[in-house]
């Protein structure tokens, strides 16, 4: 019995050090061997950028993916001469093989990207315990590109959008006349305004909280200048409350225009169109407080609104005022169609000030944008074929790159 | 929760100012006329002091006194200029800065325009049509509800006969979208209302909880 203990005992001390020993020896000596390098790199210039980015590709090792080296990331390291010190500038996880550079552009900035400037890269693979590197790749240069070739289908766009404007604006001149289709909201514009004369109350005006940059706010400059055309005739006050000062300074102008082509400039009362404040809830408090102090008979919205469309359609509503809104902030439009009589969705915001109008220049910018749309409804409708029969091809034209 | 007095005094004031604001729902009262003026005049100088350390300081002040570049004084003149709108007999000048401002605004905007709102939603609305699975129908359905809505925005003909048909199709499409986003943006009104009505609560438990 004793000696088959013993027996036992030789048998598991033999296992152990003859076997078991060598067997992790072995498998933690392959844990800290380096994996095998990755191959090919390359350095060169992104493309399609403004010069401040190198771009790095790189063969993956192949020890990516599997096995007991298994790589577990790639370490981009760069340097300004291929014998100097290589510096980490960046890491991506295993499976990946393209690393872009980037630095910024100002010179002041502790991450400027020299542009002209030769740099040498390498690459390194590493495991939990080890790593490799590439050879020494380069030298590149980053530079920037005058044009944008992944944007090309925005500049064909914008070219032939501009070509349409500008022919259809000329036909509009030469006298063609151009049919443009009843709009609701706008054929009640001087139903609201005559209300307003006939109570003697003010009209209100609001542009909304968008820049002078913004398109729906530039729209709504172009029914603002026909609006107060109407009320000079009209002998009618209007306020519009301002959100920015420069929105405040290009609608003075604007109304002024509008008293001026009425031949009433006397009647233009700058203090009526005045700046609030930036801020977004606070200047809704105040136009809450004028509507109701005010008691104004018709409330125009027009431009670019967020979340104050319905504190500000509401409390019109309760004042009793009769209210057109229109804007092409899609969020917002519910709201406008939910609290107020007339409502211009979207698109129609541009198209009224071409309507009330007529100008060439509008009316040719309108019909500019029809075509446009029917252009967009056939490719629209040839994409979806295409998409489903797989032409690539097709798809690839309408495809921009950031 | 109130910890100290200092903290009390602000969130008994805060309180006041939201009963203040909501006092509206009834009608306008000089409560709502003070809350007004303090948030109007608050807000107006508030952002007098960002515009002055986001503005002016990083994009005029530091360029031109700290980095030399002195071409930036351009837009800085015509920042300028736009004071002479208090004067009548100069008011005009100001003009130039506006339709500076216009027009690069304008002129970023089209090709912006261009690229986001028609090149890749156009893109991105050329599906694959099939009928393997749901996939392929709702896709029909996405590019017929955008093709009639499109149709809806055609201002050179009337709505009437297949047009009008669908243009009709195009307007429901439309308001269903705008009713699910109705939705949404009331469920998230709604919780803005229950974050004061906690502020509130919270404000009444912490100074009159032990009396209650």
């Amino acid at each position: 019995m004793r000696y088959k203990n013993l027996n036992r005992l030789l048998i598991l001390t033999f296992f152990f050090f003859f076997l078991i020993l060598p067997l992790g020896q072995i498998l933690a000596q392959e844990d800290t061997l380096p994996p095998a390098p990755p191959t090919e790199v390359r350095a060169s210039d992104t493309q399609n950028d403004n010069g401040h980015s190198i771009t790095i590709t790189w063969k993956l090792s192949g020890d990516d993916g599997a096995g007991k080296k298994d790589v577990v990331a790639y370490e981009i390291l760069r340097s300004e001469s291929p014998a100097g010190e290589f510096v980490v500038r960046g890491m991506v996880p295993a499976g990946n093989n393209t690393y872009q550079d980037r630095g910024a552009k100002e010179k002041e900035d502790k991450n400027y990207f020299h542009p002209y400037h030769d740099f040498y890269y390498k690459v390194r693979a590493k495991t939990l315990n080890s790593y490799s590197e590439s050879g020494v790749a380069g030298p590149a240069q980053a530079y920037g590109q005058w044009f944008h070739l992944g944007k090309l289908p925005v500049f064909v766009g914008t070219l032939a959008f501009t070509i349409m404007v500008l022919a259809f604006i000329s036909l509009a001149r030469k006298g063609k006349k151009f049919y443009v289709r009843p709009l609701a909201g706008i054929d009640a514009v001087d139903d609201a305004i005559g209300r307003a004369t006939e109570m003697g109350r003010p009209i209100l005006y609001i542009l909304g909280l968008g820049s002078a940059a913004d398109i729906a706010t530039i729209a709504s400059f172009t029914i603002l200048n026909r609006i107060a055309k109407k009320t000079a005739e009209h002998k009618t006050k209007i306020i519009v409350p301002c959100n920015d000062p420069i929105v405040m300074s290009v609608a003075q102008e604007t109304v002024k225009a509008g008293y001026l082509d009425a031949g009433r400039p006397d009647m233009y009362q700058e203090e009526n169109i005045f700046y609030i404040t930036s801020m977004q809830f606070a200047y809704v408090a105040a136009v809450n407080g004028i509507m109701l102090r005010e008691k104004t008979a018709t409330n125009f919205y027009l431009g670019k609104f967020y979340a104050e469309s319905l504190i500000l359609a509401e409390t019109g509503s309760v004042a009793g005022s009769i209210q057109i809104s229109g804007t092409d902030e899609i969020a917002q439009i519910p709201f406008f169609v939910a609290a107020t009589d007339y409502t211009l969705i979207g698109e129609e915001l541009y198209a009224a000030s071409a309507y009330l109008g007529r100008e060439p220049l509008l009316l040719g910018a309108l019909k500019a944008q029809d075509l446009a749309k029917a252009i967009v409804m056939i490719s629209l409708a040839s994409g979806a074929v295409a998409a489903s029969f797989h032409l690539d091809f097709f798809l690839r034209l309408f495809t921009v790159q950031m | 929760m109130v910890t100290d007095l200092n903290t009390a005094i602000w969130n008994t004031l805060a309180a006041f100012l939201t009963f203040c604001i909501f006092s509206f729902l009834y009608k306008d009262n000089p409560f709502y006329k003070i809350a007004e003026h303090i948030v109007v005049g608050v807000s107006a100088g508030y952002f007098a002091v960002i515009l002055y350390w986001n503005g002016l300081v990083p994009k005029l002040w530091n360029p031109v006194v700290k980095q030399g570049k002195w071409y930036y004084l351009i837009p800085g003149l015509l920042g300028l200029i736009m004071w002479t709108r208090f004067s009548k007999k100069y008011a005009w000048i100001s003009r130039f800065s506006i339709s500076f401002y216009m027009g690069i605004a304008t002129g970023v905007a089209v090709p912006l325009y261009m690229q986001n709102f028609v090149i890749r939603q156009l893109s991105s609305t050329m599906l694959p049509v099939h009928f393997k699975n749901s996939v392929g129908f709702f896709n029909l359905l996405i590019i017929v509800g955008v093709l009639c809505a499109l149709i809806y925005f055609f201002f050179s003909k009337e709505h009437k006969g297949a047009m009008g048909s669908a243009a009709r199709v195009g307007i429901w499409t439309l308001m269903v979208g705008f009713g699910a986003g109705f939705g949404l943006t009331v469920m998230g009104r709604v919780s803005l209302l229950i974050d004061r009505v906690i502020f509130l609560k919270n404000y009444f438990t912490s100074i009159f909880g032990h009396i209650l």
